[in-house]
C-alpha cells in the first residue's frame, strides 16, 4: 500500500505508455515525463513567486500582495497576464537576432538540467552515468545568454552589468563544483541515482546516512548553498540585477514576455540547483529515519526543496547586498580554499571509517570540524586583517 | 545516415562556417559557441557521454566566455566591426580546400568499420580507473600545466605599473 | 547508418573551415577561434576511431580526448592573455598591423 502511493506516478506513466502503439512508446514516454516535469516546476515557480513577495513583505513588516484573490493567491495569474500584454520594446539600434535568442539561451539549458534530478524513487527522467557532470555542463551554458542579453541592446550599462554578471558566475562555479566533489567522491559515482542510493539507512540502523550528517557534508552544504545563491544571482549576491545598482543590469533592455522568460529562468535555475544540493547532501528523496519511510519519496523531495526555497527567501529579505570586489574576494580567497580543505577532510573521514575504539565517532567529528574550523579561522582572520581597517579619516573641503 | 547525426553535424558546420566568415566579431564568437555545442552533440551520437559533457563544460562554458571577455577587454564589444578587407582570402580558402581534398582522399571509401556493438557506453568508473592507473603521470603533468597556464595568463594580462597608458 | 567515413569527413570539413579561418582573418581573436576549431576536429577524429574500434574498446582514446580538451583550453587562455597584453601596448588586435620588427602601430592604429 505504501509502495503503491510512492510509485503512483511511475505506474500511471507506465499505464499510459502501454496504451500507445509500440512504435510510438519511446516518444510518448519521453513526452509525458517532460510535460510532467515542466508542469510541476512551472506551478512551483508561480507559487514561489507569490510566497516570496508575501514572505519579503512580512519580513519588511507589510502584508505583501493581498488584493487579487483570497490571500493574494491569484497574483501570479495577474502577473502572467501583465507580462503577456506588455509591449515588447526592442531598442532601435539593437541586434534583433541576439536580443531574441538570449532569453531562449537562458531558459533552455535550465530546463535541460531537470532531466537528471531524481524527484522520487525511480522518478528521475534520465539516470545518466555522468549525471553531476551533465548538470554542471548544462549550467555553464547560461553564462553566454547573460552576455547576449547585455550586449544585444547596445547599451553600455547593460554591457557593464553583463560583464560583471559573467565574472560573478564563473567565479562561483568553482566553489559549486568543488563543494560537490566530496559527495561524489564518497558515493563513488557521478550518477545522481547512485548518490541517493549511497545515502540509505544502513542495515541494522534507523538513521539514514545523509551526507549532511558528516563534518564534510555540513561544510559542503554550506559552501554549496552560498555558491548556488551566487550562481543564481540571488540576493545577497544580486549585484548584476540590483535595482539600486545598475537598474536590472544586463536585463535593462528587456520588457514583457522576454523579461518574464529571464525571470522564469532564474527561478527555475534556483530550484534546479537546490534540487542538486538536496540530492548530493540531504539524501535526495530519502526519509531521514527508517520509521518515516511511509511518507512518499516525492513528498520528501519537495519538502526539502521547500525548505531550501524558504531559506533563500529569508536570506533575500535579511542580508544586505555584497559589494562587487567583496564578492570576488569571497569566491576566490575564502570559498575555494575552504572547498579544497573540505575535500581533504572528506578523504580523512573516508579513511577513518574503520576506527572502532570507544569515542571513535567523536574523534572523527572532532578531527573533521577541527581542521575545517582552523582553516576557516585562519582564512577569515587573515583576509580581514589584510584589508587594513584603521580609524576612519575624514577629509573636508577646506 | 541517422537524423540525429545529420541535424547535429549541420548545426556544427553552420556554426563553424559562420564563426570564421561573419563580419561582426561578437557574432563570430557566438557562432563558435554554437559550433562547440553542436560538436558535443556529435560526441553524444558517438555514445561518448563523459567527453560530450566535458566538451560542453570546457568549451561552451569556459573558452567561449574567455573569448567574450577578451573581446570586452580589447574594446571590440562596443565597436565590433570585424576584419573587413579579406584580401588575400582566396589564398587562404584555396589552401583550406586543398587540405580538405587531401584529408578526404585519405579517408577509407564510404563504409568502413561499423560501430561495434552499439549500446556499450564507456562507464565513468572505467574512465576514472584508466586515468588514475595508466595515465596518472600525464594527469599530474596536466595539472601542473594548467596551473602554469593560469599563473602565466594572469601575469601576462595584468597591467604593469610603469608603462600603463 | 552512420559509419566511420561520415565522421571522418565531418572532422575533415571542420578542420578545413578552421584552417581557412586562421589563414584569412586578420583579427587575433578570430585566429584563435580557428585554432580551437581545428583542435575540436582532431578530437572528433579521436572519438570516432574509439567508437568504431574494438568492442569493448579500452578508453585510452577518450582519455586522450580529455587531455587535448584541457590543453586546448589552457592554450586559449594564454593566447587570449597575450592578445589583451598586445592590445594594451599597441592599441590594436589587427595581426597585419602588429606584424613588423617588434613595434607595430603604436602611433595608434585603428583597432579592427
Amino acid at each position: 500500500m505504501v509502495e503503491a502511493i510512492d510509485q503512483v506516478f511511475v505506474n500511471l506513466k507506465h499505464a499510459v505508455v502501454g496504451w500507445a502503439p509500440p512504435a510510438w512508446q519511446a516518444w510518448v514516454s519521453a513526452g509525458l515525463t517532460v510535460a510532467a516535469l515542466m508542469g510541476v516546476f512551472m506551478s512551483l515557480f508561480a507559487l514561489v513567486v507569490l510566497l516570496e513577495r508575501k514572505g519579503l513583505g512580512r519580513i519588511q513588516n507589510r502584508p505583501g500582495p493581498n488584493r487579487v484573490g483570497p490571500w493574494g493567491l491569484l497574483q501570479p495569474m495577474a502577473d502572467f497576464i501583465k507580462m503577456l500584454t506588455k509591449e515588447d520594446v526592442v531598442p532601435a539600434g539593437a541586434d534583433r537576432v541576439v536580443h531574441f535568442l538570449a532569453p531562449v539561451a537562458m531558459v533552455a539549458p535550465v530546463l535541460l538540467a531537470y532531466a537528471v534530478l531524481p524527484v522520487g524513487r525511480n522518478m528521475a527522467a534520465v539516470d545518466l552515468d555522468a549525471g553531476v557532470l551533465y548538470f554542471f555542463a548544462v549550467g555553464a551554458c547560461i553564462e553566454l545568454s547573460v552576455f547576449m542579453a547585455g550586449w544585444a541592446g547596445r547599451n553600455k550599462f547593460a554591457l557593464l552589468g553583463a560583464m560583471r554578471a559573467i565574472a560573478q558566475m564563473i567565479s562561483y562555479e568553482l566553489p559549486l563544483m568543488l563543494a560537490a566533489v566530496p559527495a561524489v567522491m564518497l558515493a563513488g559515482t557521478l550518477s545522481l541515482g547512485g548518490i541517493v542510493e549511497a545515502q540509505a539507512v544502513p542495515a541494522g540502523g534507523w538513521l539514514a546516512r545523509w551526507h549532511v550528517l558528516t563534518p564534510w557534508g555540513l561544510a559542503g552544504l554550506a559552501l554549496f548553498t552560498i555558491a548556488a545563491l551566487a550562481e543564481a544571482n540571488r540576493s545577497p549576491f544580486d549585484l548584476p540585477e540590483g535595482e539600486s545598482e545598475i537598474v536590472a543590469g544586463h536585463l535593462v533592455e528587456y520588457s514583457g514576455f522576454k523579461y518574464a522568460l529571464f525571470f522564469i529562468g532564474e527561478y527555475l535555475g534556483m530550484f534546479a540547483v537546490s534540487g542538486l544540493g538536496i540530492t548530493l547532501f540531504l539524501g535526495g528523496w530519502r526519509s531521514p529515519a527508517s520509521f518515516l519511510d511511509w511518507v512518499p519519496s516525492y513528498l520528501w523531495f519537495f519538502a526539502k526543496l521547500g525548505g531550501f526555497v524558504a531559506l533563500f527567501i529569508w536570506l533575500r529579505g535579511t542580508l544586505p547586498r555584497v559589494r562587487g570586489d567583496q564578492l570576488m574576494a569571497l569566491a576566490w580567497k575564502l570559498l575555494v580554499p575552504m572547498a579544497l580543505l573540505n575535500i581533504a577532510v572528506a578523504a580523512g573521514w573516508h579513511y577513518s571509517a574503520g576506527w572502532s575504539f570507544a569515542g571513535a565517532w567523536l574523534a572523527r567529528w572532532g578531527l573533521g570540524l577541527g581542521i575545517l574550523g582552523l582553516g576557516y579561522g585562519a582564512l577569515a582572520r587573515g583576509l580581514y586583517e589584510s584589508q587594513g581597517f584603521g580609524p576612519r579619516v575624514y577629509r573636508f573641503a577646506d | 545516415m541517422e537524423t540525429a547525426f545529420l541535424i547535429v553535424s549541420a548545426i556544427t558546420l553552420a556554426g563553424a562556417v559562420a564563426a570564421v566568415s561573419l563580419r561582426n566579431l561578437v557574432h563570430c564568437v557566438l557562432a563558435a559557441a554554437v559550433a562547440f555545442a553542436g560538436l558535443a552533440g556529435v560526441f553524444l551520437t558517438l555514445e561518448a557521454e563523459f567527453v560530450a559533457f566535458a566538451q560542453l563544460l570546457v568549451y561552451v562554458g569556459a573558452v567561449s566566455i574567455l573569448m567574450v571577455m577578451a573581446l570586452g577587454l580589447t574594446r571590440h564589444v562596443t565597436a565590433p566591426a570585424g576584419a573587413r578587407a579579406w584580401a588575400p582570402w582566396t589564398v587562404g580558402v584555396g589552401v583550406a580546400l586543398l587540405v580538405l581534398a587531401a584529408v578526404v582522399s585519405a579517408v577509407p571509401a564510404a563504409g568502413g568499420p561499423q560501430p561495434a556493438g552499439s549500446g556499450w557506453v564507456a562507464a565513468v568508473r572505467v574512465m576514472g580507473e584508466t586515468l588514475m592507473t595508466r595515465h596518472v603521470v600525464a594527469l599530474e603533468v596536466l595539472g601542473l600545466l594548467l596551473t602554469a597556464a593560469l599563473i602565466g595568463a594572469g601575469v601576462i594580462a595584468l597591467p604593469r605599473r610603469k608603462d600603463e597608458e | 547508418m552512420t559509419t566511420l567515413h561520415h565522421y571522418l569527413v565531418l572532422s575533415a570539413l571542420l578542420f578545413s573551415v578552421g584552417l581557412a579561418g586562421v589563414l584569412t582573418r586578420r583579427n587575433a581573436i578570430l585566429v584563435l577561434i580557428g585554432i580551437e576549431l581545428m583542435l575540436n576536429a582532431a578530437n572528433l577524429n579521436l572519438v570516432a576511431f574509439w567508437r568504431h574500434g574494438a568492442h569493448p574498446a579500452p578508453v585510452d582514446g577518450l582519455v586522450m580526448v580529455l587531455f587535448v580538451v584541457a590543453v586546448a583550453a589552457a592554450e586559449a587562455a594564454v593566447g587570449l592573455a597575450l592578445v589583451i597584453a598586445l592590445h594594451r601596448r599597441h592599441r590594436t588586435t589587427n595581426l597585419d598591423e602588429l606584424d613588423s620588427d617588434g613595434d607595430g602601430g603604436s602611433e595608434g592604429g585603428a583597432a579592427s
